[in-house]
């Protein structure tokens, strides 16, 4: 399985962000998103979601068991947790695990031992308004573990995390990487997502002059 | 798909019936409508009877309308409207199973809570019996037609006057329908079995176009 990324542009508003961007992620590697605020890492995150449809060119997930639902196979975790605030941690984790997750979810961790992989066991009967902030991106991690995709687009991932929860989530997303899931994470952070390349969108902003189909995808890490 | 459904009618139904959820609203306002409605009309029993359906179903109709408007927007705002169109549960059914919750939560408090202020509008034994039978057949309709007006409201900040202005003309005939049916059933020139009809027409009709309506809208207004 790979996803595969050809000649995709983007626009929002009036500003193009980017055009002929092209890259594959193959599985079990990586791809770290960087560039400058306003780059269009979002956007382009949000393409990747299937959550917005790109101007031009086409983002295939190549190999998938059922390639017309796309966004069946991937996790997107953005900016926003999610969450509801008056339900219990575990409630809003279960209601996730059964909307998202799909007919087979044999090797996706339960609910109680999702919370327990991300640092929160025996919080999960606390409604999440009373979690911090950095407890609240844990349950939002949390959702990636109950249920199992094989693409995780991760938006800034590690907003609001403490040193040891940014360690968690990085041996969480090598575990995935390993297993021979497809990452694609923006971060600022330096983190070690195991084997992959990065992509810096700073470099592939067009400006006025036509951006050529190249320089993403190449630089392996 | 039906685990889907069920969890996101019982995640509704969970948030509209705990702390802060709107559910006792609807009932709340229904209540001050009834209430205040023989003050200002005066002490004329037969008058009262013969426009308590009427101001009954008013009541019913705004009540329904109430907390529609954070129905879709409260998920766009947290970010759950994005995962629910990652999941395999089509928009469409997603709509329905919001819609289902808002009226299990709102509506059918509606249906309960009619017997008693009928009462207070002196409506007899017969007429209180079709009024619950068309609201309980009737506000489905309202609910699932202000899905749509929702579904746009969590497009636009502050889109609370929207969903009034946006489905109030659409609710029209199932006001009309639902008054016709229960004067019907007091005496009337029609039997009450041809207007009821109508209104559980409209109603299935909302049923089904609702949902679908309110997942173009949700889709279109997705940039």
């Amino acid at each position: 399985m790979q996803l595969v990324v050809r000649e995709v542009a983007c626009r929002r508003g009036a500003r193009e962000l980017f055009r002929g961007l092209g890259f594959t992620v193959p599985a079990g590697r990586a791809l770290v998103v960087t560039g400058p605020n306003g780059a269009g890492k979002s956007s382009l995150l949000r393409l990747l979601a299937g959550l917005a449809s790109p101007v031009s060119g086409s983002i295939q997930l190549e190999g998938a068991p059922e390639p017309d639902a796309y966004r069946e196979q991937v996790h997107y975790l953005g900016h926003l947790d999610a969450h509801k605030l008056a339900l219990s941690a575990s409630a809003n984790l279960g209601f996730w695990r059964d909307l998202l997750g799909g007919v087979d979810q044999s090797s996706a961790l339960e609910v109680e031992d999702a919370l327990e992989a991300v640092g929160l066991g025996g919080l999960g009967g606390l409604p999440v308004a009373v979690l911090s902030a950095g407890q609240k991106r844990r349950l939002a991690l949390a959702r990636l573990l109950v249920v199992e995709r094989p693409l995780w687009i991760l938006d800034e991932p590690t907003t609001a995390l403490d040193a040891r929860a940014q360690a968690l989530f990085a041996s969480l997303a090598r575990a995935h990487v390993e297993k021979g899931g497809l990452l694609v994470a923006a971060t600022h952070a330096p983190l070690d997502l195991g084997a992959g390349d990065s992509l810096d969108l700073g470099a592939h902003v067009a400006h006025s002059a036509p951006v050529a189909d190249a320089a993403a995808g190449e630089d392996a890490a | 798909m039906t685990r889907a459904f069920l969890a996101l009618v019982r995640r509704d139904l969970a948030l509209a019936l705990g702390n802060g959820g709107g559910a006792g609203l609807g009932v709340v306002f229904f209540l001050a409508v009834v209430v205040v409605t023989p003050f200002a009309i005066g002490p004329d029993l037969n008058l009262l009877a013969r426009i308590g359906p009427a101001i009954l179903w008013i009541g019913a109709l705004l009540a329904s309308l109430i907390g529609l408007d954070r129905l879709f927007a409260a998920d766009a705002e947290d970010g759950s409207l994005d995962l629910m169109f990652m999941s395999e549960l089509p928009v469409e059914l997603a709509a329905a199973a919001k819609g289902l919750a808002h009226w299990l939560a709102t509506g059918l408090p509606l249906v309960v809570a009619a017997p008693v202020l009928s009462l207070l509008l002196n409506l007899e034994p017969a007429a209180i019996g079709a009024l619950c039978l068309t609201l309980l057949v009737g506000t489905p309709a309202v609910t699932f037609l202000g899905l749509v007006g929702a579904a746009f409201a969590a497009a636009f900040r502050r889109g609370g006057l929207l969903v009034a202005v946006l489905v109030m003309p659409l609710t029209i005939p199932v006001l009309i329908f639902g008054v016709a049916a229960t004067g019907a059933a007091i005496g009337g020139t029609v039997p009450f079995g041809a207007p009821f009809r109508i209104l559980a027409g409209l109603s299935l009709g909302a049923l089904v176009l609702g949902p679908v309506a309110a997942a173009a809208a949700l889709r279109a207004t997705r940039e």
